[in-house]
This record gives structure tokens, C-alpha cells and sequence, in this order.
């Protein structure tokens, strides 16, 4: 089976946000590979155990994404692709990004393609059904388990809580939710392997893909930080009457009973 | 500029969601005076329209059919496309809700149009409507603006004010005949986990569990207290990963971020990713026994004490509340 993942380099989610120039600082940040696209690594390593076949990772961005993509040759998929946009393109938005991967997989007969559902610094949950619809495909989203048999697939979706199960046929383009799997850690030899895989660099010319093609939809005109909180009150006394302070408080202060 | 918008009115077991009302409401501050058409897809929908009108629609176009009677992004599209085709408006809105999220991005895709997700406020500034969101999962915010194609948007649940019912209203309810085919993803079986109790992310109330509720039955204070407040259980991913409840409950940034009137915290330490998901409520209380616990540098109001001796106490009280009101 011809197995593509979509993986995005993102902030560790330990990192706090601080600006600089009005743009997000990413001076001295840790950078991971977004959490869902952990998922979706597992995922595609397993199904490939199960079925036969090859695991490729995609990433647009910058040569920095390598880092990310050795993690995930390390983890055990087989190949990786780093789209580099950093000299064509300054303003992309999830058009720009759905529209690259899109070009890259229209001739590649992907029978399954694996995306996080939400990348945790944009936060849109766009691109996994953007790149469905631009190559024609069904997709599915938020899956939290994944079977593949004779080509049918029958996976269960979370939805606010409650799980769908739904049949499709590949090719299918899902995307990870929380609970699908636990993502391996990469073992030393798994490290020492994935130096020696194959990982393509491609910019838009190789694509035959012109900035116009891949022109923003959107604009961002301001980013800024949500205000300070200011430091509350913590109560003191019989529990009782810190009970019953707290519901006057919710009450008379705040409020919102 | 008078701008005509369409809003997609979601049904869940046979009523509208709240979400969908504020959606309208968003669209009225995008619309500058201009139409607001609501549409309601589904097998059996077309009543609803009067309560969308109610809420601020002009008019309403109704799309049913068999093939709609359980939400397929094949069979949403479908209809939806042959209303923007009908209707020819400058965006569409719809709720930042499990079939938001699914749908707009293909609809958006298809027509090659920019889409704003998981907006959370909406104003007009020089004949640009600008739309806010979270980024960073809440640790930021930016400010965006569609500048290709349809202008297409999903609300964030609990963040713009719906306009006020008004029952005098009326418009149109029209239907409209789509052909449905091709649907290439079939449900087989919905398993209801969600049902009991008020949905996390358009709940005004949160009573969220940490590691420190200790096991499942732990969990049971604090829903007596949901209860009694009308609000959902949410829970850390601390909690989630030992077992105490489904990962469906996670607040933060790998889970849900929820922005409810009142979130009380219990037994949750406050680690970055938690707060991600909830500093943005608009009051929170923490119960933490570690007066240390981070939770109380984003706390309004905080108790350091033991969850299962305060929790069933502020149950009491708040049932009192309600016996004299
Ligand atoms: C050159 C360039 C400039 C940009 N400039 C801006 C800017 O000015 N303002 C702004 O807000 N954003 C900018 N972005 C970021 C971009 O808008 C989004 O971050 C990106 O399109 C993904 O959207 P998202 O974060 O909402 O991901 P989501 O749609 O939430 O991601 C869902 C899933 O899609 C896949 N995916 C997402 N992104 C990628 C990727 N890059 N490679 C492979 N798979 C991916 C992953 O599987 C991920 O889990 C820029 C991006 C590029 C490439
Ligand atoms: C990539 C990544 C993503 C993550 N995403 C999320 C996310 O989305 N959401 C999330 O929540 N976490 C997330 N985490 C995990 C996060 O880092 C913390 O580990 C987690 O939030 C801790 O959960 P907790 O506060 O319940 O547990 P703990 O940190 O163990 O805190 C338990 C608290 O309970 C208190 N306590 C114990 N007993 C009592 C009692 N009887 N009465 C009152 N208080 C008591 C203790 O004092 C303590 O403060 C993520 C981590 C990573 C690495």
C-alpha cells in the first residue's frame, strides 16, 4: 500500500509565546512535530506492518523541517519530502499549504493518506480535507481507529464524544484524533537508520507550480498576545465560609450564577 | 457595503444549536445591512426555519432529502454548493462544531475560497470585515481578513452574543431540490457517549477533573455539580490518560479549548498545555490542596483545600441557591 503522511513542524507546547516585530518570537523555541501528525506517523508505520507497502512523509516549509522528518524516518517510516517554500513564497495560508501538498500527490496514486486533524499553532483543521478535495478523494476526519481489509476501510470517528463508524474504500484521506494510538519513540537504531533514508528536497518549480498558483486566500493583519490576567483572589478561613464566600462572590462579583 | 451572507442553521436530535444563532449574529456584523439567508440541510429540517428567522435570518432555504438524514461531507456539500450557486453570496458561516470543522474546508477547497476558522470576534474596519481567532491554541491571537473568493468563517461556540428571539419575525422558508449521490462514506452505527449532559464546548459551566479526582468514581462529585449548575464535566489530559474518563473530556491544547462563563478546576495543576485550552474562560475558580498549583496564577477565585470535601459543599450551596430562587 502507497501510504502518504502530512506532517507539520510546530512550538513545543511547552513553549510560551512572545512576540517580536509584531510576529510570533521563535528565537530559542523548541520546535516538534505537531502532536496529531505523531498519530498519524504511528498510524501509517502500523497499517504499512499490516498490508505491505511504503510510508512517505510530507512537509511544506522551511529546511528546518528536516529535523522533524528524520524523527519520523526514525519512528520507521521510509521516506520523507520537504517542500521548501522559504524563497517563493512570504504569505501562505492553508489554501497555499493544501494546494502545494495537493500538486505534489495528484500523480502519486496515494491509496491512503494520513493528516493530523488540527495543527496545534494554526489551529484551522484545514488542510487534511482541502488536500481530500483537490485530489478527488473521500476523506474523514477526527478517526480514532483505523481497519483496512480487501480495500475496505471501516474506521470509527470521534465526534464531540460520541464515535461514528464509518465504511469507505481507499484511496482515503483520514485524519488523527487523540486515542487513535501511542506514538512510538524513535529507538537508537531507528536514529541510526534514518540517516540513511531517503529524504527529497523540492521547491514550487519542481512542482510546476507559480507563486500565483499558490496565492494567499486570507490575510493575517494583526497578531497579538491575549491581555495579563490579573491575579486572583485565593480565600482563607473555615472551608464552610470559603464555600460560601465563593458562591457570593460568583454571585455578587463575578456574576455569571 | 450591504453584503447578502448565508448561515448554515445545524440540527442536532431535531433542534437547532445554540451556535448557529450566534453565527447569525456574526453575520449580521459582517452583512453591513445586507441579506442574511439561513440554510438548513437534512431529511426533515424545513420547520425549523421560522425559529431561524426568529433569530435574525431574512429568509431561509431549506435543502431536504433521504440522503440527508445523517451528515456525510459528500452529501452536505452537495446541497450547500447548490445554494451558494442559487444564492451567489459573499460568505457563509457556520459553527466551529465537529460538521463545521469537516465541511467548510471542503466547500472552501472546492471553490477556492479563503476560510477564517474558529472565529471569535467579527468587526467591520474600512469595508473589511476582520475576523479574530485564537492561535497557539489561545496563547495568541491574530486578526485575519479573506481576500479570494467566497468569505467563509466558522464561530467559535459562546463568543458572539446571538441576537435576541424574536418571535413577530417572518420570512420565507423555501425549498430547494438537490439531487444527492455519490455519497463515498457510509455511518454505520453512532455510539451516543457525548448524550448525557450538556456539550463541553457550548456549555456556559465547566466542572473540570484533574489526576487529583483519583478515579472514575471520583469524577461523580463533580457531576452532581455539573448538574446542579447546568454545565458540562471537562478533565485534564492527566486525568484522561489514567483512565478516570475519555479522552473526549480533554481540555487544552491537544484536546478541547473552551471558553464557558464559570470553569472550575479541580484537582488540575495548571500545566501549560491545560491552560491553553481554558485561560480564556471568563471566570475561573481553582481547587487545588498545593496552594503552589499553578492553576492559581490564572485563577479569578481560589479554594486550597481537598476536592472531595469542597466539592459536595458548594453542591449544597448551590442547590440552596436554587430552592430560594
Ligand atoms: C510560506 C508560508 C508563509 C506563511 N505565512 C503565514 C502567515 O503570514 N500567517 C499565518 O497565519 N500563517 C502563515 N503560514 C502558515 C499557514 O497559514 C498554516 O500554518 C498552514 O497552512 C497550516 O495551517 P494550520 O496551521 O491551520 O494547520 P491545520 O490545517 O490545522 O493542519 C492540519 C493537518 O494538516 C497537515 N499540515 C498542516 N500544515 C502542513 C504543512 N506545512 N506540511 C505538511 N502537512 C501539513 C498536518 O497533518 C496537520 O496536522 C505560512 C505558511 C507558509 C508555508
Ligand atoms: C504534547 C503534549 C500535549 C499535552 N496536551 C495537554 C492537553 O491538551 N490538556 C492537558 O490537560 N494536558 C496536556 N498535556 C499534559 C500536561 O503537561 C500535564 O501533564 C497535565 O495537564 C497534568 O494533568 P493534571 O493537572 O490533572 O495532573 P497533575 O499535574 O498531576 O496535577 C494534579 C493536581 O491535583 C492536585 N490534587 C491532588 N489531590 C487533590 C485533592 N484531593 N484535592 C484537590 N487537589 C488535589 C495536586 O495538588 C495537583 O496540583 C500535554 C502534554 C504534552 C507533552
Amino acid at each position: 500500500m502507497n501510504i502518504y503522511v502530512l506532517l507539520k513542524r510546530t512550538f513545543d507546547t511547552e513553549e510560551k509565546i512572545t512576540l517580536s516585530n509584531g510576529k510570533i518570537n521563535e528565537d530559542g523555541a523548541e520546535f516538534i512535530i505537531n502532536p496529531y501528525d505523531e498519530y498519524a506517523v504511528e498510524e501509517a508505520i502500523q497499517v504499512r506492518d499490516a498490508q505491505g507497502g511504503e510510508v512517505t512523509v510530507i512537509s511544506v516549509g522551511t529546511e528546518e523541517a528536516e529535523k522533524q522528518l528524520r524523527t519520523a524516518l526514525a519512528m520507521g517510516a521510509d521516506k520523507a519530502v520537504l517542500i521548501n517554500i522559504e524563497d517563493d513564497i512570504e504569505n501562505g495560508d492553508q489554501f497555499t499549504t493544501a494546494k502545494i501538498i495537493g500538486e505534489y500527490l495528484k500523480d502519486k496514486e496515494a491509496d491512503l493518506i494520513i493528516a493530523g486533524n488540527v495543527a496545534i499553532d494554526g489551529g484551522s483543521g484545514q488542510v487534511g480535507p482541502r488536500v481530500a478535495e483537490i485530489l478527488g478523494i473521500p476523506y474523514i476526519t477526527t478517526i480514532t481507529k483505523l481497519d483496512i481489509a480487501d480495500g475496505n476501510v471501516s474506521v470509527i470517528r470521534d465526534v464531540e464524544g460520541d464515535s461514528e463508524t464509518i465504511e469507505a474504500s481507499l484511496p482515503l484521506l483520514v485524519t488523527a484524533q487523540q486515542g487513535l494510538n501511542d506514538p512510538r519513540y524513535p529507538s537508537l537504531p531507528g536514529i541510526m537508520k534514518a540517516k540513511k533514508k531517503p529524504l527529497e528536497e523540492l521547491e514550487l518549480d519542481d512542482l510546476d507550480l507559480e507563486e500565483d498558483d499558490v496565492e494567499a486566500k486570507t490575510k493575517t493583519i494583526e497578531i497579538y498576545l491575549p491581555a495579563k490576567k490579573e491575579a486572583g483572589k485565593v480565600l482563607s478561613g473555615e472551608i464552610g465560609d470559603q464555600v460560601n464566600e465563593l458562591v457570593q462572590l460568583l454571585r455578587s462579583e463575578a456574576k455569571v450564577i | 457595503m450591504a453584503r447578502k451572507f448565508l448561515v448554515l442553521g445545524e440540527v442536532r436530535d431535531g433542534s437547532l444549536r445554540n451556535v448557529s444563532f450566534e453565527a447569525i449574529g456574526a453575520a449580521k456584523l459582517a452583512a453591513d445591512g445586507g441579506e442574511i439567508v439561513g440554510v438548513l440541510v437534512g431529511d426533515s429540517v424545513q420547520d425549523l426555519g421560522n425559529e431561524l428567522i426568529q433569530y435574525g435570518a431574512d429568509r431561509v432555504v431549506a435543502v431536504e432529502n433521504d440522503q440527508l438524514k445523517q451528515y456525510t461531507s459528500d452529501g452536505f456539500a452537495q446541497a450547500l454548493l447548490a445554494v451558494i450557486e442559487q444564492e451567489k453570496p459573499e460568505g457563509i458561516f457556520f459553527g466551529h462544531t465537529a460538521l463545521g470543522k469537516d465541511l467548510a474546508p471542503k466547500l472552501a477547497g472546492k471553490l477556492e475560497s479563503g476560510l477564517i476558522s474558529d472565529v471569535t470576534s467579527i468587526e467591520e474596519e474600512g469595508g473589511n470585515i476582520v475576523f479574530t481567532r485564537p492561535i497557539y491554541s489561545g496563547k495568541a491571537f491574530e486578526k485575519k481578513i479573506v481576500t479570494g473568493g467566497v468569505i467563509f468563517a466558522t464561530i467559535r461556540p459562546n463568543n458572539i452574543e446571538p441576537l435576541a428571539k424574536d418571535e413577530s419575525r417572518s420570512g420565507d422558508v423555501a425549498a430547494l431540490s438537490v439531487d444527492i449521490k455519490d455519497l463515498r462514506t457510509i455511518i454505520k452505527d453512532v455510539v451516543r457517549k457525548a448524550s448525557e449532559g450538556v456539550d463541553l464546548s457550548e456549555a456556559k459551566v465547566i466542572i473540570a477533573g484533574g489526576r487529583g479526582v483519583k478515579s472514575e468514581d471520583g469524577f461523580e462529585p463533580l457531576k452532581e455539580l455539573a448538574q446542579v449548575l447546568g454545565g458540562a464535566v471537562g478533565a485534564s489530559r492527566g486525568a484522561c490518560d489514567a483512565d478516570y474518563c475519555d479522552y473526549s473530556l480533554q481540555i487544552g491544547q491537544t484536546g478541547k479549548v473552551v471558553t464557558p462563563d464559570l470553569y472550575i478546576a479541580c484537582g488540575i495543576s495548571g500545566a501549560i498545555q491545560h491552560l491553553a485550552g481554558m485561560s480564556n474562560s471568563k471566570v475561573i475558580v481553582a481547587i487545588n490542596k498545593d496552594p503552589e498549583a499553578n492553576i492559581f496564577n490564572v485563577a479569578d477565585y481560589g479554594i486550597v483545600g481537598d476536592l472531595f470535601e469542597v466539592i459536595p459543599l458548594l453542591t449544597e450551596e448551590f442547590k440552596k441557591l436554587k430552592v430560594n430562587a
